[in-house]
């Protein structure tokens, strides 16, 4: 039993400071979001709450927590509730294995890459869910197109990410950030990593591949019938689910935690993690207001007919040249 | 199959320079005035409310009270009243009264002014609560 308290306080303390984290990470991402579309627009964004408006987004919080959920009247309405809370699941516990820095990691599975690529598909159950309970065509509709575009793109993202498991030989996000003491994966497998930042935009239903937020073209997506918080929670996770997108992507090819030696670095390692975090982020804010939206058969060709493909020519070419590698090093 | 390939890489290249498209315009500043607190110079040729215009050497208006801004008006949102001279020919203006809400800032007033004693004026921040706010009294104006 006395073994049994520290890891339970461990989760919970873990639990709640994941989801805390998932909320102020959206409320700065939709500050800056709002922000740099403006800046690429030359206007000067929100400016009116607070100093340069860093406040509108609370204001915005409190306004969308006093909305009414409305629950359309033949809706499944325990689903209907549900589907927004579940969202959030798939994208809080993948944080479990994620490494911030050396010592700041809830549980370093030897499978945790494994187990984030698990838990995240829950993430398609949501949207079948949402869509389905709304008891709208519309939604299942858009439920349908987001569940085709996630299983589609959810394939090169394996792909890339078998290129990073072959090469280290672990699923241990530790053992594949300690891997890269030397050199930055990203220097090694550039294709890998360009095909898995362009598929996890589509996983996470960023632009250019949003359909679900094409309301005037597609009646917007599963998310049709949500107003107030179960819609602001869709956005959340929409948000924290590109925070780890980008976190995975700075585990596998930019060198997690690896950086200038700070000093109590077990700890202040998290500090370049954030930062890689941030400018994968900031990027994906960047190619949302540059690019027009793709159509919804562009959406799956370019997983089928490029991203797969070239993933899996960039998987065989990984596994030919580790083993020549090994084989060369062998001979010497 | 080659066009597989060139459209790979025209498709990539266009990716790319829209980007750089979006850095730049990131890059350059704001082009917003921030409006209640900055203004802009408007333009002086701007149609703002009536206004009756000042004669600088009598140093009041130079209206005549033949009323042809009145009778001009296609609806009707000018109201003059004029008294006889006590001693000469002519009238005097006693009351101008100016229902913006109905002008349509058509100039006809401001064109058939025998004396251009009217003039669009440069205002054009005009909100207000309350309807009658819209109604002028050009003559009091001009008497201030």
């Amino acid at each position: 039993m006395h073994e049994l308290i520290p890891i339970i306080a461990r989760a919970l303390v873990y639990a709640i400071v994941m989801i805390a984290f998932g909320f102020v990470n959206a409320l700065v991402m939709g500050y800056l979001e709002r922000k740099i579309a403006a800046k690429i627009q030359r206007r000067p964004g929100p400016m009116e709450v607070g100093p340069y408006g860093i406040l509108q987004l609370v204001v915005d919080g409190i306004k969308i927590i006093g909305k009414q959920l409305i629950i359309p009247k033949e809706a499944d309405g325990p689903l209907f509730r549900f589907a927004p809370l579940l969202s959030f699941a798939p994208v809080v516990l993948p944080f479990i294995v994620i490494p911030f820095s050396k010592e700041l990691q809830a549980k370093d599975f030897s499978l945790g890459l494994l187990f984030i690529v698990t838990i995240a598909s829950i993430n398609v159950l949501t949207i079948v869910i949402a869509g389905w309970s709304s008891n709208n065509k519309y939604s299942l509709f858009g439920a349908m197109r987001s569940v085709a575009q996630n299983i589609s793109f959810e394939v090169p993202v394996l792909l890339s990410i078998l290129c990073i498991a072959l090469m280290t030989g672990t699923y241990s996000m530790q053992g594949i950030v300690q891997a890269q003491d030397t050199v930055w994966f990203i220097l090694i497998q550039p294709f890998a990593f360009i095909i898995y930042f362009i598929a996890g935009l589509a996983e996470t239903n960023r632009n250019p591949f949003d359909l679900p937020e094409a309301e005037s073209e597609l009646t917007a997506g599963y998310h049709t019938e949500y107003s107030g918080f179960g819609f602001s929670l869709f956005m959340i996770a929409e948000y924290a689910n590109m925070f780890l997108v980008c976190s995975i992507a700075t585990v596998l090819f930019l060198g997690g935690w690896h950086g200038f030696k700070l000093p109590f670095f077990e700890y202040t390692g998290a500090f370049w993690f954030l930062t890689k975090v941030y400018v994968l982020m900031l990027v994906m804010v960047w190619i949302r207001w540059t690019f027009p939206r793709v159509r919804f058969d562009q959406l799956l060709n370019f997983s089928w007919k490029y991203l797969i493909p070239f993933s899996l020519v960039n998987l065989a070419l990984t596994a030919v040249g580790i083993k020549v590698f090994e084989s060369v090093r062998g001979m010497i | 199959m080659s066009r597989y390939f060139t459209d790979l890489y025209y498709g990539a290249k266009s990716l790319m320079l829209g980007m750089a498209v979006t850095f730049k315009a990131f890059c350059r500043p704001t082009v917003t005035v921030h409006y209640p607190r900055q203004k802009i110079d408007i333009t002086p040729n701007i149609r703002g409310r009536l206004f009756l215009v000042k004669d600088e050497d009598t140093g009041t208006h130079c209206c005549i009270s033949c009323g042809r801004c009145a009778r001009e008006c296609p609806t009707g949102c000018i109201h003059l009243k004029a008294v006889k001279k006590e001693e000469g020919k002519g009238k005097d203006l006693v009351q101008y009264e100016y229902d913006y809400t109905r002008c349509s800032l058509c100039g006809s007033c401001v064109d058939v002014c025998p004396k251009n004693a009217i003039d669009f004026s440069n205002a054009y921040e005009l909100v207000s609560f309350d309807k009658t706010d819209f109604h002028f009294n050009l003559l009091e104006e001009v008497e201030k």
